[in-house]
């Protein structure tokens, strides 16, 4: 069945459907939301699920998608696909691999994500790279693509991705709480494995108005402009005060800089991928990193109190803080990985010692 | 550091080829733009590496422990590179650390340090260092005889693998089944290396490679990943091999990428290196198999297939830089501390050319045996598989074309077209899984191509069909045969429909960072074709198509290289914009700086079609360049010419003149020069007639050839039958050529350039080795030392005449015979031949530089002296028979070199000593085996055989030979034929290391087929490592040499103490 992209420039794209096709409830409307490429060559079921992706419409530029199938539950980064439409060149309908367990195809059509492939997905690229990220709707067979333009930047995403109650995993003595605003599975098991107990609570609880055992606060990634969750903001900054030792990941580190006074912009077109070069500019070591976010913290607006740690190698723009003389740090890029390379692993150690 | 010693691999070998010129020549540029004074020693004449524009000073000298010392001593550098020469120079560099060569000239190894080289090398210690860091390599021991390899399959069992350290290709390892397997094999592994592995055999694991990077300081990054289709058991050299990987997850991707960087964190790599894993296709499982820690065949391969100039790199991190320094040369603004996104797919196909080879052995395994490779890229694996297959040149277009024997599924060089055949015949994927141990994926993606392929017969043409028969790869003349059209309907249909393929570029970021070079290939899954970035040349611009040489092969590899590079540089020096089109991953014309433009593409006529179109349309004057890039670019002349294409040169209509028998030969005739008779038959009765009527012995050169060897030489009616027989049948379709086979001629090679018929240059090489031996095994002297002064005026009054004949504009080859003073020419070529690298690097002139100025109308008036020289240039051939087993190593009318060294010296003896110790050759000491064959070639030897004596040379010699000898008074050993059944025989001499040299002439041609005694001597001295010569002349001048030079005689020159360079 043949489906289109539309872009908010009016350009037209079309292709072939291979996720949800026709309408299955009345009033379903074809989907809309934020255009973003990702350029990793793996891990598609990790990303599909990345809370992160809530609103968007992912583009992977890697040509062959659907390889190696889906695998169970418990690999996937949250409990559904979480992008609001896929675009590929090629969808491979016959995966390989002894963990699958069906094929992307009929876990999209499942899950009610449309996809298209045979777009060209190289020059959707390259028109988001000059133009900047853009609006789109994908629209499949018949349905009318007259539809209002859904944008996740204009407000508060969190609640969609963010869990409804505190919830404990692992059974460490120390205590870590873990603000949820869209948590990628693997933070957890980056954790837990270190011997540590977390609490997943809400986007905007108040960890320290709860009763809760409080010995470091993770800020999670997430989804949207951070300048939308006033509440964790404010709750944040509370933590700061306090001198709670906090590490902020993606959206989390963003949040870590408002918090702080600091300020966040959107970058042209965000960094979807899994190579990233990032160096620590205090030990001057260099490693590659998946990153996938589409605001970015203005250093020049943060206090002196606050160093610069770590920064893009490629485009030079922040991509971590961390406080001078206090037990607070964060990383724009995503050292739980998955997909993508781990070699930013270490730094969980590095939070943990801090407790 | 103010001046660094490069070693370079040598000759091309199965195992070591072109890509030590791609890693060499980057290494050499990088050193250049430190300004840092580099020495290079490579006797490889035929590279791109040793030409003045790269190495300050360059030796063509053996690349072993003794002449690198000397050099050593001469040069005193401060530095060393031995991680780009291929394990020839690794192994060399391992030899000088050992007898503290470097240590004592106070010389820094630069990039990795030996003592991890060490380990790497040394399978034992590799495994130990792995257990530290918890890192598990296959299960298993190491063996030092074969009693301890024995104990090891009682604790582990059948079947295991056997595998030598310190080897490149997998030389001598292999798959053991049982006890009787596991003593042979180990015993021959044991004659040529100390130590072997015996280990767990992990059958149907997948084979995943990494290429890594790091710096002094630890900054580390992979840069690409590849997965093997082929599971484990087949040498990664021997696979299709597809980047990136496509049946791994993230989770598997990441787990071995991590591995990687932590099994070089612990093994300390400054530089490049290659880590090979297997990988349990049912769990997680995995072990590595082994590092790398140098430059390799999968490191061009890499390079090429990402962008990532990984050599270049590899060079800056030894001078002591950090990656995050560097700067991504593609994109000239992102970092070189990243690793590279590709939106592309990747395949890499091995050639090879066994068909070159008497009783070579098809089936593939541990053990490399391919010549060379090709590299597709593409927007789908279909579309990427069938631009490999044909970028081979083997004929094939398709899976399910051509003839093939689909009855055995065993791995062998035409595996992926049996698998195409057995889905035809209705084998189901699992069926094939079970056998092949071939992922599926793969398996499923070449059953669906299969079942397209075979569905066009019955399907409608339609603008449906051509589209879909295009993302799948499909030809057009594939689909021309289909649907009974011509190639040129279906090009015309594509067209008016729109169904043309678009331009993308290689960035290594997937268009995330716009790129500034020009490295492109051509997809059909695609709506956008990509402006070219970066152009410093205007749209009217006149621009110049440059065709390369495809996959290195017998009788085509890095000199085509070498003259595609040069004419590009000529022409981009003339302010032409200059585009090439190549598609072998091991050369430096694929390097994406090489020219303005880099289309990674097939050589096809329909390829080079679309980017003719691609390029006129974008304005400025296109003209093709087919002369430089060997005999795949050669024959596209008259289509492109038909096709109304502007080629520069001599006209394609004089090349078709040339190159068609019939009318090069009338040609011949009417300006009065005489050729060997010769007549192309259709039936086997007429070629029995016409060979009694010119007499026997005759050449035979069937047009097709089922398997065994093309051309053979008969000496009798029977002979002639039986290679006819083989040869498939001859048909109007299928003629024979024959003709006559002149005995004991000599041969000459006159090579240059013509403007307009008139002669600009040219350089006369005569061959040591008589006619009979291809002239791509002969040995070549330049100038040439035993020529009468009348035979080198008939040959230049000849080609004066046929250059004017055929109006040639542009490079030439001639081929002569000479025999009592007379001359017969065998062959024209109208382009650059094999030997423009040699006579250029010889004579000091760019036989290549000044063949481009005249194709572009540039007058070059000037006096060329290339015959009166103070020095002497030999061109020795290299045979890698001891990789391909079973292999007759006597040399024939068919080529069986792989590569070729070139060495010069103040005489024929010094040169023709060094280039033959550039081979391999080791000096002999105490003892020659002698069996020649035939009363002629004993007298003739005789001469040569008392100075072997006076020498001081204990000689053994068979039966005949020996009775012989002694009637002449050369006192010798008789040994026992194999057959004899007595001791010593032979066999029982060569195992004992009891012969430094052997030399084994055997009279009449060699019959395929036949286990002759000969056979068996000479396949021993191949397979036991012992020299071995099978030429009457070279023995000859081999003798000759030994009696007047020692090692100390050779002198330690560089190239431009003997050449004036300016």
């Amino acid at each position: 069945m043949i489906g289109k992209l539309l872009l908010s420039d009016g350009a037209v794209f079309l292709g072939q459907s291979f996720g949800k096709e026709v309408a299955t409830s009345l009033g379903d409307e074809p989907t809309s939301g934020e255009v973003v490429f990702n350029t990793g060559m793996v891990g598609y079921p990790e990303s599909l699920t990345d809370p992160s992706y809530f609103g968007q419409i992912l583009i992977l530029t890697y040509p062959l998608q659907g390889n190696y199938g889906v695998p169970k539950k418990e690999f996937w980064e949250s409990k559904r696909i979480q992008v609001k439409g896929l675009i590929v060149q090629n969808y491979i309908d016959n995966p390989s691999h002894f963990e699958s367990q069906k094929t992307l195809g009929e876990w999209l059509k499942q899950e009610g994500i449309p996809a298209l492939s045979g777009i060209d997905t190289r020059q959707l690229t390259r028109k988001l790279r000059e133009h900047g990220v853009m609006l789109g709707k994908i629209v499949v067979s018949n349905q009318s693509s007259d539809v209002r333009q859904y944008d996740p930047n204009q407000e508060n995403v969190l609640p969609y991705v963010s869990c409804d109650k505190p919830q404990v995993y692992g059974d460490g003595k120390k205590n870590i709480v873990l603000i949820d605003c869209g948590v990628k599975e693997n933070i957890i098991r980056s954790l837990i494995k270190r011997g540590v107990k977390v609490t997943r609570v809400p986007w905007d609880f108040d960890p320290l108005g709860s009763n809760l055992r409080l010995d470091a606060c993770l800020v999670s990634p997430g989804p949207g402009d951070p300048k939308q969750a006033k509440q964790t903001i404010q709750n944040v900054r509370k933590l700061l005060e306090q001198r709670i030792p906090t590490f902020g990941i993606c959206l989390g580190s963003q949040i870590l800089a408002l918090a702080a006074g600091g300020d966040t912009y959107k970058l042209k077109f965000g960094h979807r991928s899994q190579n990233q070069p990032v160096i620590d500019q205090i030990s001057k070591k260099a490693i590659i990193t998946s990153q996938n976010h589409g605001f970015a913290v203005d250093m020049k607006s943060l206090k002196s109190e606050w160093k610069e740690w770590f920064i893009n190698l490629n485009d030079k723009t922040n991509e971590g803080i961390r406080h001078k003389n206090k037990p607070f740090m964060a990383v724009q890029f995503h050292p739980e990985a998955s997909p993508g390379p781990s070699d930013g692993g270490y730094l969980f150690d590095e939070f943990i010692s801090y407790i | 550091m103010k001046k660094i010693l490069v070693l370079g691999s040598g000759a091309l070998k199965i195992g070591e080829a072109g890509e030590f010129d791609y890693s060499g020549s980057q290494a050499l540029k990088a050193l250049k733009e430190e300004g840092i004074e580099t020495v290079l020693i490579n006797p490889n004449i035929a590279t791109i590496q040793t030409s003045k524009e790269l190495a300050g000073k360059i030796y063509f000298l053996p690349v072993t422990d003794y002449f690198v010392q000397k050099v050593i001593e001469k040069e005193k550098p401060d530095g060393i590179f031995l991680s780009f020469g291929g394990q020839t120079a690794l192994n060399c560099g391992l030899a000088l650390e050992k007898t503290g060569v470097f240590k004592k000239h106070n010389i820094k190894v630069l990039g990795t340090p030996v003592k991890s080289i060490q380990i790497t090398e040394d399978r034992e210690l590799f495994a130990k260092e792995l257990s530290k860091i918890s890192v598990k390599v296959p299960k298993g021991g190491f063996a030092k005889t074969v009693n301890q390899a024995l104990k090891i399959a009682m604790k582990f069992g059948f079947p295991l693998l056997v595998r030598s350290g310190f080897s490149l290709g997998g030389l001598g390892s292999g798959v053991v089944k049982n006890k009787e397997e596991l003593v042979k094999k180990v015993s021959i592994c044991l004659r040529h290396v100390s130590q072997v592995a015996v280990e767990e055999y992990l059958k149907h694991w997948k084979e995943i490679e990494y290429e890594v990077v790091r710096d002094k300081n630890g900054n580390k990054i992979t840069v690409c990943n590849m997965e093997n289709m082929d599971p484990l058991g087949i040498h990664t050299g021997e696979s299709i091999v597809v980047a990136p990987s496509q049946t791994l997850n993230s989770y598997q991707y990441h787990f071995l990428r991590r591995l990687s960087l932590q099994v070089i964190e612990h093994l300390g790599i400054v530089g490049e290196c290659n880590i090979q894993f297997a990988l349990n296709p049912k769990n997680n499982d995995y072990r590595v198999i082994e590092v790398n820690a140098r430059l390799s065949r999968s490191s061009a391969l890499a390079s090429k297939a990402t962008g990532y100039p990984l050599a270049y790199v590899a060079a800056r991190l030894g001078l002591g830089y950090a990656l995050p320094e560097l700067k991504n040369r593609v994109t000239l603004s992102t970092s070189a501390f990243f690793e590279p996104a590709l939106d592309y797919i990747v395949i890499k196909i091995p050639r090879w050319d066994l068909h070159k080879f008497i009783r070579a052995e098809e089936e593939i395994g541990s053990e490399m045996k391919s010549v060379g490779e090709v590299m597709a890229i593409g927007r789908s694996f279909s579309e990427v598989l069938q631009k490999a297959v044909r970028m081979l040149e083997t004929g094939q277009d398709g899976l399910l074309g051509g003839f093939l024997d689909d009855t055995k599924l065993l791995p062998t060089t035409e595996r992926l077209f049996v698998i195409a055949r057995r889905f035809l015949k209705g084998e189901t994927v699992d069926d094939i899984y079970k056998t092949t141990g071939i992922d599926p994926w793969f398996l499923h993606q070449i059953k669906e191509m299969v079942e397209f392929e075979s569905s066009l017969q019955s399907s409608a043409f339609s603008h449906q069909i051509v589209l879909k028969a295009k993302k799948l790869g499909f030809s057009d003349k594939l689909l021309a045969k289909a649907f009974k059209k011509s190639e040129l309907e279906i090009r015309n249909f594509r067209k008016k429909h729109g169904i043309v393929p678009k331009v993308k570029h290689i960035d290594t970021l997937a268009a995330e960072y716009p790129a500034r070079t020009n490295y492109l290939y051509l997809t059909y899954h695609g709506e956008e074709s990509e402006e070219v970035t970066g152009d410093r040349r205007q749209a009217t611009q006149a621009k110049a198509i440059v065709l390369g040489s495809g996959p290195y092969r017998i009788g085509s590899s890095v000199e085509f290289d070498w003259c595609s590079v040069t004419c590009a540089q000529t022409l981009r020096n003339k302010d032409l914009e200059v585009i090439m089109i190549n598609c072998n991953p091991e050369t430096v014309s694929t390097d994406y700086d090489s020219a303005d433009k880099l289309y990674f593409e097939e050589l096809t006529f329909e390829r080079v079609s679309d980017i003719y179109d691609i390029e006129s349309a974008k304005g400025g004057q296109a003209s093709l360049v087919l002369g430089f890039g060997g005999q795949i670019p050669n024959n596209l002349a008259m289509d492109c010419y038909k096709a109304g294409y502007k080629i520069l040169g001599t006209s394609p209509l004089d090349i078709d003149r040339a190159e068609d028998r019939n009318k090069f030969s009338k040609l011949l005739d009417k300006l009065k020069i005489r050729q060997p008779a010769w007549q192309s038959l259709t039936t086997i009765l007429d070629a029995i007639a016409f060979a009694g009527r010119i007499g026997y012995p005759v050449l035979v050169r069937p047009s097709y050839v089922l398997s065994g060897s093309a051309m053979n030489v008969a000496f009798s009616a029977s002979e002639l039958k039986g290679f006819l027989k083989q040869a498939a049948g001859v048909s109007s379709e299928h003629p024979v050529v024959i003709s006559k086979f002149v005995i004991n001629a000599k041969e000459i090679e006159i090579d240059g350039v013509a403007d307009k018929g008139e002669l600009v240059i040219f350089a006369i090489s005569e061959h040591i080795e008589n006619a009979g031996v291809h002239s791509g095994d002969a040995t070549m002297v330049l100038p040439p030392q035993r020529l009468y002064l009348e035979t080198v005026r008939q040959v230049k009054s000849a080609t004066k005449k046929i250059l004017k004949a055929l109006d040639i504009c542009g490079p030439f080859n001639i081929q002569f015979l000479a025999k009592n003073n007379e001359i017969l020419v065998i062959e024209l070529n109208l382009r650059a031949s094999r030997s423009f690298p040699f006579v250029s690097k010889v004579t000091g002139y760019n036989f290549v530089e000044i063949a481009t100025k005249v194709m572009l109308g540039e007058k070059v008036s000037e006096d060329f002296n290339t015959l009166d020289l103070d020095y002497v240039g030999v061109k020795a051939p290299q045979f890698s028979f001891n990789r391909i087993k079973g292999a007759d190593p006597r040399l024939r009318v068919e080529m069986s070199s792989t590569g070729e060294v070139a060495c010069f010296g103040d005489d024929l003896q010094g040169s023709y000593l060094k280039a033959i110790l550039a081979t391999g050759f080791k000096m002999p000491k105490k003892s020659v085996f002698l069996s020649i064959g035939g009363k002629t070639n004993k007298l003739e030897m005789l001469p040569a055989a008392r100075q072997l004596k006076k020498l001081g040379f204990k000689i053994f010699a068979t039966e005949h030979t020996s009775k012989f000898l002694k009637n002449e008074a050369i006192k010798n050993t008789r040994v026992y034929k194999i057959s004899e059944d007595k001791y010593p025989s032979v066999l029982d001499l060569l195992k004992k290391g009891q012969v430094d040299l052997a030399i084994n002439i055997s009279e009449a041609q060699a019959t395929q087929g036949i286990e002759t005694a000969g056979y068996i001597i000479r396949r021993n001295c191949v397979d036991l490592g012992i020299p071995l010569i099978t030429n009457l002349q070279s023995a000859e001048t081999l003798i000759s040499a030994l009696a007047s030079k020692k090692m100390e005689d050779l002198k330690i020159k560089s190239w431009d103490e003997y050449v004036n360079m300016d």
